[in-house]
Formats: structure tokens, sequence, C-alpha cells
């Protein structure tokens, strides 16, 4: 098995690295919702990262996105695919020469209240500084007669180990309120 | 830093079983994560996931998969449970790892985000939702249509955020 795969990886860890992963920090959205969540100061300690969490945005739209950066670039220096399936048809896609990497079916402010999307991201060998960093993510969202789940990866085209990443919703919106974000570090 | 990614029960099946239960889930995990390896004793069926015992029509899932021809999506909604595919019979040859994102919170629907491999057939991906914001105390896994195999094994595991 490899040594990170999404969830099947974290399980892995569970069982067979005791005491390798470990919480690093948590945002959770309070009232009035937030622009951003930031993790700054990200010790290179570990092997790789995985952010777990919940969230919706409060753009007004069913299903929308959240981007990521690392360490505050926001050059044309990122590169992102996806497969997802929305429900009746599986579909695939790219975008190169990208400011951002992408999350998308992010459940949004038309959705029932309650509705939140989940998703779970995972930046290998993070602290690396010989290679550029990659990330995939399983995410998505069901609304009870709507939504996506997806599989998709990124690239960062950058060597520097990565120490700050940045979480934006799309469309200017916010995330709302109760949208969780937990930063989780795993040895090596 | 504490480990905060810990097993919470075990079930290896001693004879074939309807259902599999996690019960007095506690609360002091972020998610929930549940480690699925099993065979059925019949056709091909899948996990039938239902929470804090809620047999409503309170669930639904979106799914995508890949058969070695084609790539499909399809939709349940307004079910009764949460179907996360899928197993064969006879044979041990399914897997299936599910997370509960944020299950103990009481103030939004809860989320499932699974993966699953069927060796014989597919590679299978859901997102589901169970609409009630009760924080989520016990899991039901039982089948779409069959019973669980001996020797299938089902772990159930717990991850902290700090």
């Amino acid at each position: 098995m490899s040594p990170i795969l999404g969830i099947l990886a974290s399980a892995r860890s569970a069982a067979n690295a005791a005491n390798s992963y470990e919480s690093i920090a948590t945002v959770t959205v309070g009232s009035g919702g937030s622009s951003t969540v930031s993790f700054t100061s990200i010790p290179s300690t570990y092997q790789h990262l995985q952010i777990r969490g919940i969230g919706r945005n409060t753009y007004l739209d069913t299903f929308t996105s959240f981007t990521i950066n690392f360490n505050s670039d926001t050059g044309s220096n990122y590169a992102w695919h996806y497969l997802y399936g929305d429900g009746s048809t599986a579909l695939a896609g790219a975008a190169t020469t990208q400011t951002v990497m992408r999350e998308i079916n992010f459940a949004s402010g038309n959705l029932t209240t309650g509705v939140f999307s989940g998703f779970v991201i995972d930046a290998l060998d993070y602290a690396n500084t010989n290679k550029n960093k990659t990330i995939r993510i399983l995410g998505g969202g069901d609304a009870n007669g709507s939504g996506a789940v997806n599989l998709s990866s990124g690239v960062w085209l950058n060597t520097s180990a990565v120490t700050t990443i940045t979480l934006t919703p799309s469309n200017s919106g916010n995330f709302a309120q109760y949208s969780s974000f937990a930063l989780y570090g795993i040895k090596g | 830093m504490a480990s905060t990614y810990e097993p919470i029960a075990t079930t290896t099946l001693s004879s074939a079983a309807s259902s599999v239960t996690f019960s007095s889930i506690p609360s002091t995990y972020t998610d929930l994560v549940c480690v699925v390896n099993a065979g059925i004793t019949s056709g091909i069926e899948d996990i039938a996931l239902t929470f804090n015992g809620d047999t409503g029509t309170n669930y639904s899932r979106t799914y995508m998969y890949g058969d070695g021809t084609s790539a499909v999506s399809g939709r349940t909604s307004s079910a009764a449970r949460i179907s996360l595919g899928s197993f064969g019979s006879g044979v041990i040859n399914g897997n299936n790892i599910f997370s509960v994102m944020n299950y103990a919170n009481s103030t939004t629907n809860k989320t499932v985000l699974s993966r699953g491999n069927n060796t014989g057939n597919h590679t299978i991906a859901y997102v589901g939702l169970w609409r009630s914001t009760a924080a989520i105390t016990s899991m039901l896994l039982g089948t779409t249509g069959s019973t669980w195999m001996a020797g299938s094994t089902f772990t159930l595991y717990g991850i902290k955020a700090a």
C-alpha cells in the first residue's frame, strides 16, 4: 500500500504507525463567516500533511469551489485535474497555468441549511525542497437530489517547503459558520 | 503532540451476520473512519449504512465508478440508508473505507466520503448525506440484500483534531 492515499492511507497510518498522525491546527468558522482560512508556520517535521473538513460557501449558488494556495504564492504556478460524478455523468477536466489549485463541488448558499460538503486533502512530501508539490483530494457534497463527488489532483510548480496553506471560497463568498478545517501531520 | 488517530472498535465475523453495529461511539473525535474488508453470502451488494437507528428516508448519495469499460455516475435520493459498495459473494474481495465527517457536531447534516473497490467489478467513490443535525452515536452496517460472510472485518477509527 502506498504511504498516503487519502482516507485509505489514513487508515494505514492508524493501523501501522502509532503516534505518527498528529493534529497541527484546526479552524472552525464562527458567526459572520470567514473570507479565508490560513494555516501558517506549518512545521517541517512531518512527511505529509492532510486537511480534513466540512464546509460551505455563503455565495448564492448550489455548488461552487474553494481555492488552495501555498506560501501565499498567487503567481500562475499551479495546475490541477479532476474527475467527478454529478449523479448522471462522470466528467473529467484540467486547468494549467493557474494561480490556484481548486476543490470543486463545494456546498453553497442556495442549498438547504445544514448541507455541508466534505473533503480530504493530502499534501505529499510538503517539506521537501527538491521537488514540486502535489496534492490529491477526495471531496464532494450531496444535497438529496443534487451534488457530486470528485477525485482531484494538483501541483504547485515550486520546490520550496510548504509553510503556509491558504483556502479561499470562490466567487468572493465566505466560508459559512460551522465550516471546519483540520490540519494534520503524518510522520514518515 | 499526542496521537490523534485511534482505533475505537474492531469486529471480525466468526460466522455470517446480517449486520454489524458500532454503538456508544464517543463524541471526543472530529471524524470517524470505518474500514471494511468483506464479502457477502449471495449476489453483489452494498453496505446499507444507517445512523442512530434512523430508518427514515433521510439519506442520499452520489457516486461515480469505473468498471473497466466506462465511467458512470448515479444518485439515490430520499433513501432509508446510504449504500456504499460493493461486495461479492463467496469471497472476501470487497473493501470500502468511509469517513463520517464532523460526526459529533449538532449543527450540520452529516456528510460521508467513501472509496470502495470490488476486485471483480469496479472502483468507486461516494459522497453521502444524512439529513440530521444529531451527533452520531451509533452506526449500523447492514447489507442491501444479503448477509456478511464469516471472516469479514470492520474497524472503526476516530480522528481527533486540535
